[in-house]
């Protein structure tokens, strides 16, 4: 069913030992369980959850930073895990939430920007510095500000940094973690542009990671929605927002407070319940919180059903 | 309804650089009233200001700082910390800056009650059970007994709030409440402080740089720019008619579902918010205002936009309001 | 400029500097020859007492070696002891410490090991039984007290490095591509090196004073070479007639180590709030 895409993620499971105690025995809990779908070239796939859905997990496996505990990514064809680094490096690159952990403090925003190209080794000093200033000019930072230090920079001309160093190897793809999050609206506007700009242009493909749905809505082509490891609906932006499928979409839809005032504070419906990705419920691991709730969701794991403009993994979907 | 809370000129300063610019605001019983702007901007140095828990390197001047009639600006610090707690309070973002880890949740709940009403421990105990089935926290006589890492975030912010209501403040000022949680459980300690609101004619400070949570929570709003009370006016007036040209300018930079079209830039403003000493005079958000021009270097007067609506801009309503 | 509003920090700083100083130009500074004897002038007190002489500011030994200028010679046995010191011990510890931190699992399980194995070996006794076993000498005591003294580099740099490992930045350089190598040398060191500049100050400090109680046990340096520990010891027999003999080295110990720790906490305040938010 996933196939022929750039990123192809294909029954993808990551669980990590943690130990509750000193005498308490290891326990494995599963932060990605079974994920798979495909990203086309030029896409931009939107994926949201709240905290602890496997989101950020999801992300650094898929770069190759986290291997699967099963499953497969293969990027371009070839098995991410397997790739060599710095061919790694050419194809895929990450742009981190927080761009005041993002940066080494104790380099100049030049060398940060050329680590990638530095790393690959067979790059001559004239043609690095010659990258990097043609990077650091493209995301709007001048010659001056490539000599300071992260801690001179505002947040925003941070994270222009790390695009920089993102894109100067020319990668195809992007993986956004969270990319305006730690930034203030008027900055996450000008980052936003920026990143769409730099899409266009330079044909990239993202993977947007975001626990804000408006900003997600803006700037993806498709949407998967992660809850407690799965992802339990993917489809099309346009009709994700416009009808949603799953209980759980439809309550986060519900929950984005939007600038439009007397519509007071919506009802999520979800209760107070919270997913604990070590105590995943039988059934469908979204049933302690469903507002629609019926009999089989309790016993049954719902399965994959087509819908307009994608799929959800809910019963009451199916029927 | 009568004025609780009345800010007149507030002044912040720390060493050279001027947090809070003669910032003026009132606030009535009952009443919810948001501080919105972007950090840096002294929305939350005006709430320590009011509070009386500036860092002591801080000075503070205003015309006027008076709660419900009281001048706190003589108030002294067990004045104040009189109040604090009984008769105004606050919850931050991050919960555990006011939930001390080594006592279960019940015990500083009461503590809360002891020192400032007095009675015996079982009472206090009583209405803090009470207090936390009303925030929805479900078995609450067991949270009792919880210490406060032993509950998720969005249960600690419940048990904040109930513990900022335990003496039945008359005002609660809330900074940040909801920012670092979940858009899922954000709604819901939104509509639980509303509803509490509703039951207990509490007023609200609710400081936010969020402006979804403004549109869907404020009776009133001020927006702080650079220390400053750049605009303020009721809410619906405020998004109608956004009068001051950082105001339509954040407006602008906030993506709506279905309101821009995709693939379209959304609107920004250029540059950063500037740090500013006390000798800086006339507009302070020049620098990144389309509308510049050299007499916004001179002190501006406050106009009128509207019935309770005043902006501070040298541009008559509706010319700075076409950057949008 | 912060640095100069923490009156600890430059205290120590002129302290150290002053003695480092001292170490240094020791054969330009001193009056005369440190070693050379005179037994005509034996314990001559210092100039503040009666008897003194001119030319013999701090007085001479038992021997009538000037006082001032074994004094100075000792600055330099003491500080090189204390650098050198702990160069060795950084050396080992910050090895240890962050490839511990930064590979986990196995290898932190073994270095977690050595340092609870150092932990447990009493630090002097060890270090005289080497001495007395190897014989004493200056390079004997630099490297015995090296390889016993890298159990804080290594806790300090394990924790710190664990601590950096999990930070975005270094999340990002796996996927620029760089080698280990160069994701440790680049990004992890230069960011745990404050930490250890602390603890380095500390064990300066720490290894003075040991070299000074090896000295004084006679396993330390050997006579005739001036250390302040080797001074107390040789003085310990004329205290109670000539207690400057002792109390001269003595208040120069203290001095020094006192500079270094005043030195060392200045630093750690400075780093701390040089955090920019």
């Amino acid at each position: 069913m996933s196939g022929g895409g750039l990123i192809d993620v294909r029954g993808v499971k990551r669980s990590f030992r943690v130990k509750q105690g000193l005498f308490a025995a290891a326990r494995h809990v599963a932060a990605i369980d079974d994920v798979s779908f495909a990203v086309a070239p030029g896409d931009v796939l939107g994926i949201v959850g709240e905290s602890g859905c496997g989101k950020s997990t999801l992300a650094r496996v898929i770069l190759g930073l986290l291997p699967p505990t099963a499953g497969e990514v293969l990027v371009d064809g070839r098995r991410i895990a397997q790739m060599d680094r710095r061919e790694r490096a050419r194809l895929i690159q990450p742009v981190f939430q927080d761009p005041f952990s993002s940066l080494n403090p104790r380099r100049r925003v030049r060398d940060i920007v050329a680590m990638p190209l530095d790393a690959q080794g067979d790059r001559a000093g004239a043609e690095v510095a010659r990258r990097v200033d043609a990077m650091l000019e493209r995301v709007g930072l001048s010659a001056a500000q490539g000599q300071r230090y992260p801690a001179e920079l505002s947040g925003g001309q941070r994270q222009r940094v790390a695009i920089a160093r993102a894109l100067v190897l020319e990668p195809r793809i992007v993986v956004c973690d969270e990319p305006t999050s730690a930034l203030d609206v008027s900055v996450q506007a000008q980052i936003l542009n920026l990143l769409a700009e730099l899409r266009r242009d330079l044909g990239l493909t993202y993977l947007f990671i975001s626990h804000n749905l408006a900003v997600v809505e803006h700037v993806a082509t498709e949407v998967a929605v992660m809850y407690l490891g799965r992802i339990v609906e993917r489809r099309e932006t346009a009709a994700l927002f416009g009808a949603p499928a799953h209980p759980y979409t439809k309550a986060l839809l519900a929950s984005v407070l939007t600038p439009e005032p007397g519509l007071g504070i919506p009802d999520t419906g979800l209760g107070d319940t919270m997913p604990d990705p070590s105590n995943v419920p039988p059934g469908c691991r979204f049933h302690p919180r469903c507002p629609v709730a019926i009999a089989a969701c309790r016993s049954q794991a719902p399965a994959l059903t087509r819908v307009v403009g994608g799929q959800a993994e809910c019963h009451l979907v199916a029927s | 309804m009568t004025r609780l809370l009345e800010v007149e000129d507030l002044e912040v300063g720390f060493g050279d650089v001027s947090a809070v610019r003669g910032a003026s605001l009132a606030i009535e019983r009952g009443e919810t009233h948001c501080l919105v702007g972007e950090s840096g901007c002294g929305k939350s140095v005006t709430a320590l200001a009011i509070m009386g828990l500036l860092a002591r390197n801080a000075t503070r001047r205003a015309a006027r700082l008076s709660f419900d009639g009281q001048d706190l600006r003589g108030l002294d610090e067990r004045g104040m910390s009189r109040l604090r707690g009984d008769r105004m309070a606050m919850i931050f973002q991050e919960p555990m800056t006011s939930l001390n880890p080594a006592y279960t949740v019940g015990s500083q709940m009461a503590e809360v009650m002891l020192r400032h009403r007095g009675g015996t421990r079982a009472a206090a105990m009583a209405r803090a059970e009470d207090l936390l089935g009303r925030v929805r926290i479900t078995s609450p006589g067991m949270r009792l007994g919880q210490y406060p890492h032993q509950l998720s975030g969005g249960l600690r912010q419940r048990v904040m709030i109930a513990m900022a209501l335990m003496c039945e403040p008359e005002l609660l000022i809330a900074d940040e409440p909801t920012t670092a949680l979940d858009v899922t459980v954000q709604a819901q300690i939104l509509r639980l402080l509303l509803d509490l609101q509703r039951d207990l004619g509490l007023a609200i400070l609710l400081i936010t740089h969020d402006l979804g949570v403004v549109a869907r929570v404020a009776h009133r709003v001020s927006v702080m720019y650079a220390g400053e009370v750049v605009e303020s006016a009721p809410v619906e007036a405020l998004f109608a008619h956004p009068t001051h040209p950082y105001t339509s300018g954040l407006l602008g930079c906030v993506p709506v579902p279905g309101k821009v079209a995709r693939g379209a830039p959304l609107g920004s403003i250029a540059g950063v918010v500037p740090r500013l000493g006390p000798e800086f005079r006339g507009c302070g958000f020049r620098d990144r205002c389309a509308h510049a021009a050299p007499a916004c270097a001179q002190t501006i007067a406050r106009r009128a936009a509207g019935p309770r609506h005043d902006y501070l801009c040298r541009l008559e309503p509706g010319l700075a309001g076409d950057a949008r | 400029m912060r640095a100069l509003r923490n009156a600890g920090l430059v205290t120590g700083a002129l302290i150290v500097g002053a003695a480092v100083a001292i170490a240094l130009f020791a054969p330009l500074l001193v009056p005369h020859d440190p070693f050379a004897q005179d037994l005509s002038r034996r314990l001559i007190p210092p100039f503040w007492m009666e008897g003194a002489r001119a030319g013999h500011p701090l007085g001479t030994d038992q021997l009538g070696r000037d006082y001032l200028s074994r004094l100075i010679y000792g600055a330099r046995i003491s500080m090189l002891i204390g650098i050198a010191t702990t160069i060795a011990s950084g050396l080992i510890g910050i090895a240890l410490g962050v490839a511990g931190g930064f590979f986990g699992g196995r290898v932190d399980d073994a270095v977690l090991f050595a340092i609870t194995a150092r932990l447990s070996i009493p630090l002097i006794l060890v270090a005289l039984a080497i001495v007395s076993v190897v014989g004493s000498s200056l390079t004997v005591v630099v490297m015995t007290l090296g390889l016993l003294l890298w159990d804080r580099f290594a806790v300090v740099a394990r924790v710190a490095t664990m601590q950096v490992r999990n930070l975005d930045y270094v999340a990002a350089a796996w996927a620029a591509g760089c080698s280990k190598g160069r994701i440790v040398l680049r990004e992890i060191l230069p960011n745990i090196l404050s930490p250890l500049a602390v603890v380095a100050t500390l064990e300066v400090a720490l290894a003075i004073l040991l070299e000074a109680a090896l000295s004084f046990l006679g396993l330390g340096v050997p006579p005739p070479l001036p250390s302040w520990g080797l001074m107390i010891a040789e003085g310990k027999d004329y205290m109670f007639f000539s207690p400057w003999v002792i109390m001269i080295p003595g208040v120069a110990l203290f001095i020094v180590v006192f500079g270094i720790n005043l030195l060392g906490d200045g630093l750690r305040d400075l780093l701390r709030t040089g955090r920019v938010a």
